[in-house]
């Protein structure tokens, strides 16, 4: 119980420190391989508190609300995963977020809201089965769909679940809203959707999008981690050393690559979750 | 035993007042009272019985009630016969003349000498059934008598509302008695009683209408689902004579008990769970269910979402205990599955809100006939929980949209959007009922969640993809539903004004009711579905780990609650100042229009995805019929090979 109030509390305070230095990493590491300078390190942070300062305008009178609730079951999503919950429970609780968000889109009814919505819509249905798989691979390997026991386990799971550990990096780059999957919205000023998804948020309103993407990828990285956990220091190291370097890994590709049409989002993304997912679980079962 | 009489009696006895009752103001006050009193007598039954459980009762004059059964059941097998021919449709008259007299022949034959002590039962699940049609199912009634003003105001001909209140009592009657029936022999002429109903409602429009007045299709679908309903019935009344002949009794708590000391019922369970598959309108037989939408509104709630169509999935799950691990289990959890998962996808190319739905159901009654397959008591919990969730939930949606057509003209989606300004209270109504179809913490996705986890303690990778799929496909479906109803349009009038009081009422009531079944379904789950496992004619043993920890139902449960506060509270309000959307700057100012490349005002129209290219209907039914006939004829031809092969079993 401690051990839960003390994770809880950290994951509150820590993760949007650790998810807006991540964010600025990434934006001086994608310069530096654009071959620009970039900007300083903390400069998601300033973005932010800049936005809390702007005019108070909205488009209508529910959409901050929706917004709001999307904030609000983010970290809903990631206090349950540190609080060692049922990562089925963390998962659905993430597609109520995810829904406040579309939801806030759609209902400003503007053009490219909307469309950048479908496209989230889109990217939900292709990573869905994959996370689900996941979470199914760890209760095969371990018995239970708790965290906590997850983490006891003697051996890292990624041995036995080589194949969803793949083909959940794979959706991460969906999940990270990085290129060739950045469909709905993204940093980036070269798109053809204005803001995607985000358009019609601004102020304090696109600042909480902000941070709450921050606290999902803490709890996203916090699920790689999982992978590699065996109860020992050991693990821990393996795995903080890992999850930087798929988070490495989604800069890379993020920047390799031009956004692809939705088509290849959806065909890769079901595709490696029917092959690496569903063969890992045949696998598992065959194991017994 | 009396107020069983009561549950089958009353209802019956409404329907043929109603059936001579021409004026409206007398039809409203006698439709509300007794819908009324059968959803208080349902309770009251409920609260009695719920204690004890399980009771048996020896009804008195079995002989005679029988006897009356099958004349009645001939009476109807010549209806089928003469309409059939009047109408030049010739399968369903066929299929009637081989199952009736086999039948008979059973009966006055062989059935004879077969004891029947008990002709009725309850248990628990019987008891939840009962609930759903005596609450759900009288709510419906009562939306009717506002629904059927506007719908005949809409329609030419005949008023022919007395025949359509007629065929919800009787309809209400013969559900009554088919939960409550151990004799198989009942619970089959129950079961054809409430095939012809829907028969009779699907042709609501066509079946007894003048040449120039007949809607075409009406009739055409409701022989449709005729046939494929009287194949089902031919499926149970096979079940009956094998279960007869080979076994020496027609009752189901016997066939259960004969299953769990090992005798070989499954194969009678195979048949009976064939029927329950056509019921539920599962592949290869979901077109009926299709096609029945064009029946009115209440219809669609009540027969073919809430309540007839779960006599099927009922039955699977009765039968549940002697499926486990068999032939007959495995063709049951492939068909379900292969549904579950065809129907999701096939929903998402759909704009017709009356489709999207009846693909919902059927998807969903896929997963609970799953479950019914897999037979264990995790699995039978789980698909109890769906079943009384979804009868809840998708009523309200059935509901919401028929009133939704009467205001603004049409079931499409598309011509949804804005509806929050429009029909407000609607729209809310409409949103919580989606939510409580797909979102987390509300009643489907808690129950599908159990699923889930039965599913992969069953150690099935197939059916772990298939959920995982499907549920990535239906919540794809109904985002984009809720989206287009969330969207705020600049000014609409509110048309909300005309709809009928006892319309809101029901929508009101139904929609407190799904936030309620989340809140105590632990509760439920406790005193209801529990301790039904434990049963002596279910599983006989406690259930010594339920799929959701109860700490899990509780965090749920606290989430429905924060929700419903956080929606009470805070929904609406804003300080800010509210600034027109961006349209690249040629928004002329009123979020509607936009300045053209001729410098002319153009209206912005916002349309949804339907990926026809990789759901289209045609596509997703074509490889569902065909995959789960291959199922149901493989299964059933091995069986039926192996007891040729054998002569006898």
């Amino acid at each position: 119980m401690v051990k839960m109030i003390i994770c809880v509390v950290a994951y509150l305070i820590l993760a949007p420190l650790i998810g807006g230095l991540l964010a600025g990493i990434d934006r001086k590491i994608s310069a530096r391989m654009q071959g620009r300078v970039g900007p300083s390190i903390l400069q998601p942070f300033y973005d932010v508190l800049k936005l809390l300062e702007k005019e108070k305008i909205t488009v209508n009178r529910v959409q901050d609300f929706y917004i709001a609730c999307f904030f609000l079951f983010v970290i809903v999503t990631g206090c349950m995963f540190f609080a060692g919950q049922s990562l089925l429970m963390v998962m659905f609780t993430l597609t109520l977020a995810s829904v406040f968000l579309i939801v806030a889109a759609f209902s400003s009814n503007s053009p490219y809201a909307q469309v950048g919505a479908e496209r989230e819509m889109l990217q939900m249905m292709a990573y869905e089965p994959m996370v689900l798989i996941a979470c199914v691979g760890f209760y095969m390997y371990t018995g239970s769909f708790d965290v906590y026991d997850i983490m006891e386990t003697p051996h890292m799971p990624v041995v036995y679940l080589c194949g969803i550990f793949v083909g959940f990096v794979f959706i991460l780059t969906i999940k990270f809203r990085k290129a060739p999957f950045d469909l709905s919205m993204s940093h980036h000023a070269h798109q053809e959707l204005v803001g995607g998804l985000k358009t019609e948020f601004s102020g304090s309103t696109l600042a909480m999008v902000e941070a709450a993407h921050w606290y999902e990828n803490v709890f996203l990285l916090g699920m790689v981690f999982l992978f590699f956990s065996n109860g020992e220091i050991s693990g821990i190291i393996v795995g903080l050393v890992v999850c930087l370097a798929a988070y490495f890994l989604e800069i890379l590709i993020g920047n390799s690559f031009a956004r692809m049409k939705w088509q290849v989002a959806l065909n890769s993304s079901w595709l490696v979750a029917l092959i690496l997912g569903g063969c890992n679980l045949f696998a598992l079962i065959f194991i017994g | 035993m009396s107020t069983i009489l009561f549950l089958i009696g009353f209802p019956l006895l409404v329907a043929i007042v109603l059936l001579v009752l021409k004026e409206d103001r007398a039809r409203d006050v006698v439709v509300k009272a007794s819908a009324a009193v059968i959803a208080a007598a349902a309770i009251y039954f409920v609260a009695r019985n719920v204690g004890s459980g399980e009771e048996f009762y020896v009804v008195p004059h079995a002989e005679t009630i029988g006897t009356v059964m099958m004349a009645i059941e001939v009476c109807l097998a010549l209806v089928i016969i003469v309409l059939g021919i009047q109408k030049k449709r010739y399968l369903a008259p066929v299929l009637s003349i081989i199952q009736t007299p086999l039948m008979i022949w059973f009966e006055l034959k062989e059935g004879h000498h077969i004891d029947v002590e008990y002709a009725m039962y309850i248990d628990r699940l019987g008891m939840i059934m009962v609930l759903i049609v005596g609450i759900v199912g009288s709510l419906i009634a009562v939306f009717a008598t506002g629904y059927m003003k506007d719908f005949q105001a809409h329609q030419k001909g005949k008023d022919r509302r007395p025949w359509f209140f007629f065929l919800i009592f009787l309809f209400l009657a013969a559900m009554f008695g088919l939960v409550m029936s151990n004799n198989l022999i009942w619970m089959y002429f129950f079961w054809e009683i409430t095939s012809l109903v829907s028969f009779f409602m699907i042709g609501y429009n066509g079946l007894f209408h003048k040449e120039e007045e007949e809607d075409k299709i009406a009739t055409r679908n409701a022989f449709r689902a005729l046939v494929m309903n009287l194949g089902g019935g031919l499926g149970f009344a096979i079940g009956i004579v094998l279960l007869g002949m080979n076994f020496e009794t027609l009752e189901l708590s016997n066939m259960i008990l004969l299953g769990q000391m090992g005798q070989p019922v499954f194969i009678v369970a195979m048949f009976l769970a064939f029927a329950g598959i056509t019921k539920s309108a599962q592949m290869p037989f979901n077109s009926w269910l299709l096609g029945a939408m064009v029946a009115p509104t209440p219809v669609s709630a009540l027969l073919h979402s809430s309540t007839m169509v779960k006599a099927g999935v009922f039955l699977i799950l009765k039968l549940a205990p002697v499926l486990s691990g068999n032939l007959a289990g495995t063709m049951v959890y492939l068909v379900g599955g292969i549904t579950f998962l065809m129907a999701s996808f096939a929903a998402i190319s759909q704009s017709n809100a009356k489709r999207v739905l009846a693909y919902s159901t059927v998807a969903n009654l896929g997963l609970i006939v799953t479950c019914g397959g897999i037979g264990t008591p995790a699995a039978v919990w789980a698909g109890t929980l769906l079943l009384i969730f979804h009868a809840i939930t998708k009523s309200l949606l059935f509901l919401c949209v028929g009133t939704a057509e009467h205001h603004i003209g049409s079931r499409d989606i598309e011509d949804m959007d804005g509806l929050f300004d429009r029909m407000p209270k609607l729209a809310a109504c409409m949103l919580i009922g989606i939510a409580g179809m797909f979102l987390a913490p509300f009643g489907m996705l808690i129950s599908k969640w159990a699923t889930m986890v039965t599913f992969v303690d069953a150690g099935n990778p197939l059916l772990i993809l298939i959920i995982c799929f499907g549920s990535a496909a239906t919540a794809f479906y109904w985002s984009k539903w809720m989206g287009k109803l969330a969207a705020i349009v600049a000014n609409r009038d509110n048309v909300e004004t005309t709809v009928h009081g006892s319309e809101s009422f029901v929508h009101v009531t139904l929609t407190c009711l799904v936030v309620l079944v989340c809140i105590c379904f632990p509760f439920v789950s406790k005193t209801m579905i529990v301790p039904y496992l434990a049963g002596k004619t279910v599983f006989g043993q406690t259930i010594d780990k339920l799929p959701l920890e109860n700490s899990n139902m509780m965090v749920m449960v606290i989430m429905v609650a924060v929700l419903v506060l956080l929606f009470a509270f805070f929904f609406g309000r804003t300080k800010k100042r509210i600034v027109p959307i961006y349209m690249a700057g040629v928004n002329q100012g009123d979020n509607l229009t936009f300045e053209d490349s001729m410098f002319q005002p153009k209206p912005v129209s916002l349309r949804n995805w339907y990926m026809e290219s990789y759901f289209g209907e045609f596509k997703m039914n074509v490889i569902g019929v065909v995959t789960t006939s291959v199922v149901i004829l493989g299964f059933i031809g091995m069986v039926v090979g192996a007891l040729i092969g054998y002569g006898g079993m």
